[in-house]
């Protein structure tokens, strides 16, 4: 019992190493702007643009729940263009970039950790060292950058979705004119609201990008191998999007 | 010249490589056989510094490849070309991409990537097959690729993972021409990693044998198919017993 908790520290104290010095082989590649500037805007499409449906899928969904079950809780108790302001600050602050989060890291997480895990076991990685380039330039800055900066702008949309068929539900379902629905949207806003979710999700486009590739790159045997770094990319991801969720809730409310 | 110093290297607990010491010297062909897990591809493989010795050192022209850093490993990859056992080719890339992409990396201008990448796709008799992408490509095609892609570079060394494996006869014996062809027009220094005896008769100047870690015998081809060392002969006939 004793040495299987010591060989899980020690695994853990090595996986944590190892993620440092990948992050340290990440920070030396950031000067070569030549080899990763240019697929950055490729990442940023695939990353970002080809996120879009599945988030705004996922958000428009959450807009209509969220004023159904606003409507709900709040008939009869307190005055109902209050479902407004839960939609909006729900969406803001957690179910927009959280929601979304968490899809991305099943979408992008387990793609990049796929696609860079069959590069490294078919030796593709190694041929892109031999032709003298940066595997941390070429692969993985792009991925991480393009993550960095598309996933708020796929969550500022994702959000301003599921603001609209908040609205349109409360419009259509909720005897809620535009006035009052706008009224409550206002009511309580911060700017605040604005950047604290759009910065969080800055924080999970990173954090999925990382974890996607450093894993990617960590593969080892064939398939197999392959299949159990998605896995991982998935499950990590997933759980330290709600780590950090926590994390800048303390940090920053 | 590259030069295995008493090389060292372990994974987890089994020892692959256990003192291998060997020079290939310039302008010649060197074999390097053994049987499957031996560790030939793991020597190759520290000349580029892809891997890093437990103990020992390969030293490339002067240079012990261990001891350098990314900016002096980035230079003398590029005095090496390296033909991968499964091509490697990168699928997202046409195939004239991909033979550009280590000529991009030199910063060359776009017309003198495209004359060299043409030359070389001429080479190993692939023209025509710029736009097409690996997974079109038979076996023995992604294989010439990767022949094209090292020499494209023009570099003073090609070392050779497994060229043949996973190939029919004549695919094969292509390769083998090809390899020939690359050493009298380019003059480059081969080192050959194989377990196809017929091939490393056919490239090689001499044939090194890895065995239990360490080089076991090597000489001219003549004197490794007049050997009398049981190990080699068993390996070079093939026998099982």
């Amino acid at each position: 019992m004793i040495e299987r908790i010591g060989r899980r520290a020690a695994a853990a104290v090595r996986a944590a190493g190892r993620f440092g010095h990948f992050l340290g082989d990440l920070a030396r590649a950031v000067p070569d702007v030549a080899t990763w500037g240019r697929p950055t805007i490729v990442q940023m499409r695939r990353i970002g643009v080809d996120s879009l449906p599945v988030a705004l899928f996922i958000s428009a969904f959450t807009g209509i729940v969220l004023a159904l079950q606003a409507s709900y809780t709040f008939t009869g108790t307190v005055p109902l263009y209050i479902v407004g302001t839960v939609v909006g600050k729900t969406m803001m602050l957690e179910l927009g970039p959280v929601l979304t989060g968490l899809a991305l890291s099943g979408r992008v997480g387990a793609s990049l950790a796929a696609e860079l895990g069959t590069m490294k076991v078919t030796e593709q990685v190694d041929a892109l060292e031999t032709l003298a380039y940066d595997p941390h330039a070429y692969l993985v800055l792009p991925r991480v950058f393009a993550g960095t900066v598309m996933v708020p702008l796929v969550v500022a949309l994702g959000i301003g979705t599921g603001i609209l068929t908040g609205w349109l539900t409360s419009l259509g379902l909720l005897d809620l004119s535009t006035a009052e629905f706008v009224k409550g949207l206002k009511l309580l806003y911060r700017f605040k609201d604005t950047w604290f979710g759009l910065a969080k999700s800055a924080s999970f486009g990173l954090i999925i990008t990382l974890v996607g590739c450093r894993l990617g790159l960590g593969t080892r045997g064939g398939a197999e191998g392959v299949g159990r770094s998605t896995t991982r990319a998935v499950v990590y991801s997933a759980m330290l999007i709600l780590v950090l969720d926590a994390f800048w809730a303390v940090v920053l409310l | 010249m590259i030069q295995f110093r008493d090389l060292r290297k372990a994974f987890d607990e089994r020892t692959v490589l256990d003192g291998f010491t060997l020079d290939v010297v310039d302008g010649e062909t060197m074999v390097i056989i053994g049987f499957s897990g031996a560790g030939k591809s793991v020597a190759l493989k520290h000349v580029v510094g892809l891997l890093h010795p437990d103990a020992g050192d390969v030293i490339v022209d002067g240079r012990p490849v261990s001891t350098l850093d990314r900016a002096a490993l980035t230079t003398l990859r590029r005095d090496i070309g390296y033909v991968f056992q499964f091509a490697a080719l990168f699928d997202s890339l046409t195939v004239a991409d991909n033979v550009a992409l280590g000529l991009r990396r030199r910063g060359l201008a776009d017309e003198e990537v495209d004359r060299r990448v043409a030359e070389a796709l001429a080479l190993v008799d692939l023209t025509g097959t710029d736009a097409q992408f690996p997974a079109e490509l038979s076996g023995g095609m992604r294989k010439r690729v990767g022949i094209a892609r090292a020499i494209a570079l023009k570099p003073r060394y090609i070392l050779y993972d497994e060229p043949t494996t996973g190939l029919d006869p004549v695919t094969s014996a292509v390769m083998d021409r090809l390899m020939v062809r690359t050493r009298e027009h380019l003059g480059v220094t081969g080192l050959v990693v194989t377990h196809d005896m017929r091939s490393a008769y056919t490239v090689g100047d001499r044939i090194a044998m890895l065995y239990e870690g360490r080089v076991r015998q090597v000489g001219t081809v003549a004197e490794i198919q007049a050997t009398g060392d049981p190990v080699v002969r068993q390996f070079i006939e093939g026998r099982p017993e």
